[in-house]
């Protein structure tokens, strides 16, 4: 996964052969500058408008800039919705959910890349099976069962499900963990290392790449999740950031500057990881896919 | 794509050990592998496996929650076949799909190939497209409620400036579905862009000079060589973005609320409207099957299709 950044290795004839400048490589710039500029657009958009007094949102034809930047928004932002809980009540669930489910991911991936036990490659089978099951089909019966634990409205019914089973993880580790050679293990074991030490001092720390990949999708796929928030939660003090949009969508509808400085804060913070975290996000969606 | 599941045959037996010895090692290892894998057999178990039963169970029963569930055959099933509104919701995933994913895919290629070109500057240009992949769909969806918005939306006021009709996105019928293309478009672009960038990566220089060598146009190196090459990427990318589009709800919801139109009605919208707002479990989950069917037979397809067009390397 070593570089986006670098073409493809040149032969040393075809490097002698390259000129310095190329009026088709000039437009190929010009075209892909545009176009990034365009798919950042609406996010340009959202942030500016966020500073905009209202009268400016409505005015013909509409300009990018704010005449008279105002931070009116998001003032109605913060009067309207609890946003501060809101970030907790996500940052709690995405942190929880992340840590959690890498550590079983991982140690369930072990047992299936390294331990030799009856009925092991079926129920692999059905972990891999279990990835192509929609998750609308299983809310329903979660949704009941989530209220006979007495669990709705509670960040558990988010948390332990997602805790404790992930397909795609332990399948993703599975993959990582055939990878790493077992002469080292295989010594380790005759030295009479138990599997709990084999696996916490030698699989754990060669799985950082991996997990760090790992990781950061578990992370934004919860921290963006909808649908099981909007299932599970129904009072404003649990809801997550998403959920609190929507409903400040709901109230705030025409109140263009309120509504995008709302949209700002949530799609802000990813947004700043992103920007830092560029190379190792871009790498994870690679690696996700290449393992597969 | 290839998944590695042969147990390593050295592994299983050591016959020149006493039958003894190999035995209790044995039970101290399935001992092991039970104390790994308990969470997320736990959670097989708790959270997918006995849902996925139960969901059967409501899809064959009638129950809104409360009493007790009664068998009610193939009534759910039925009763969905006759819903004029199940038919146009499932019209609409479908014209969706056609939209976004060849919309998504196709766009994605020509890119990735562009950004190949452009040397060091790919990780400049890729901070716009990436950008919406790790937003929020609700926030990706509440900035299109404004671009969409014909009264304020920028994007109305320069299709204007350029002589094009403006459409009215939301409300007009036959826009709702592309509206919500357009927006899939948009956030799902960076992902396949990275993808196939990762598969691009991965061909050899060398088949490329070589095609060069035997004088091959620039198009018959993309057809003939490119193409072939990137074939399980394109693949894996048909698979999981049909599979994703077919489940697409977060932005009709966002857009529409709880009162969408039937025109912007799709399959999953209509599950969660049907279980938690009518709650009648028992037909909301035959159409869930209903939908899992579906997306198994694609898959199905795509895999028996994959031995005509996939070529794995060496």
């Amino acid at each position: 996964m070593s570089a986006f950044t670098d073409t493809a290795t040149r032969s040393p004839e075809t490097q002698l052969r390259r000129r310095p400048v190329r009026p088709a490589k000039l437009a190929l710039h010009f075209a892909l500058v545009v176009c990034a500029v365009l798919m950042a657009l609406p996010f340009l958009w959202m942030m500016f408008s966020s500073f905009k007094p209202l009268d400016e949102i409505f005015r013909q034809p509409p300009a990018l800039l704010p005449e008279n930047w105002t931070t009116e928004g998001y003032q109605k932002a913060f009067e309207g919705a609890d946003f501060v809980r809101g970030f907790w009540n996500s940052t709690y669930i995405a942190v929880t959910v992340t840590a959690l489910s890498l550590l079983t991911s991982a140690m369930a991936a072990y047992a299936f890349a390294r331990i030799d036990f009856r009925g092991s490659r079926t129920l692999f089978m059905v972990f891999l099976a279990t990835m192509m099951v929609p998750g609308q089909l299983t809310i329903i019966p979660l949704y009941i069962i989530m209220g006979w634990l007495g669990w709705i409205d509670t960040p558990l019914s988010l948390i332990i499900p997602s805790s404790l089973f992930s397909a795609f993880g332990v399948f993703l580790m599975r993959q990582y963990i055939k990878g790493i050679p077992r002469e080292l293990e295989e010594a380790a074991e005759l030295d009479g290392a138990s599997k709990f030490r084999i696996f916490t001092t030698m699989i754990l720390p060669l799985l950082r790449t991996p997990l760090t990949a790992l990781g950061i999708f578990t992370f934004l796929g919860q921290w963006n999740n909808f649908f099981g928030p909007l299932i599970f939660l129904n009072s404003d003090a649990n809801f997550t950031l998403p959920l609190l949009v929507n409903q400040f969508k709901g109230q705030y509808g025409a109140d263009w500057t309120a509504l995008m400085s709302a949209t700002t804060l949530v799609a802000a913070p990813l947004l700043i990881i992103f920007a830092v975290a560029q190379r190792q996000i871009v790498d994870g969606i690679a690696l996700s896919g290449s393992k597969s | 794509m290839a998944i590695d599941t042969q147990v390593r045959p050295s592994a299983r037996t050591a016959p020149s050990r006493p039958w003894r010895k190999v035995s209790r090692r044995r039970r101290k290892d399935t001992i092991a592998a039970v104390i790994f894998l308990s969470p997320q057999l736990f959670g097989l178990i708790v959270f997918m496996l006995g849902p996925l039963g139960f969901a059967l169970y409501l899809a064959f029963s009638h129950w809104d929650g409360f009493g007790t569930a009664t068998f009610a055959g193939l009534s759910n099933f039925t009763e969905l076949f006759d819903n004029p509104r199940i038919q146009r919701s499932a019209i609409n995933t479908v014209w969706f799909t056609v939209l976004q994913v060849p919309g998504v895919m196709v766009t994605a290629f020509l890119f990735a190939l562009f950004m190949q070109k452009a040397g060091k500057m790919t990780s400049v240009y890729r901070l716009g497209f990436v950008a919406p992949v790790v937003t929020s769909s609700v926030a990706v969806a509440t900035i299109w409620l404004y671009l969409f918005n014909p009264d304020i939306s920028p994007v109305n006021t320069a299709l204007k400036a350029i002589g094009l009709p403006a459409p009215n996105w939301l409300q007009d019928p036959s826009f709702i579905i592309p509206s919500f293309a357009i927006v899939g478009i948009w956030q799902g672009l960076g992902y396949q862009l990275v993808m196939f960038m990762a598969g691009l990566q991965s061909i050899g220089a060398s088949y490329l000079e070589a095609a060069e060598l035997d004088g091959c146009s620039a198009w018959q190196k993309l057809r003939h060589v490119t193409v072939p090459l990137l074939s399980p990427t394109i693949l894996f990318l048909s698979i999981t973005s049909i599979i994703g589009s077919f489940q697409v709800f977060d932005y009709i919801y966002v857009f529409m609320d709880t009162n969408a139109p039937d025109e912007a009605r799709t399959i999953v919208y209509e599950i969660v409207q049907m279980a938690f707002r009518e709650f009648n479990f028992g037909a909301a989950s035959a159409l869930a099957f209903l939908l899992f069917l579906v997306l198994l037979g694609v898959t199905g397809l795509q895999m028996a299709a994959q031995k005509r067009w996939v070529h794995y390397a060496e």
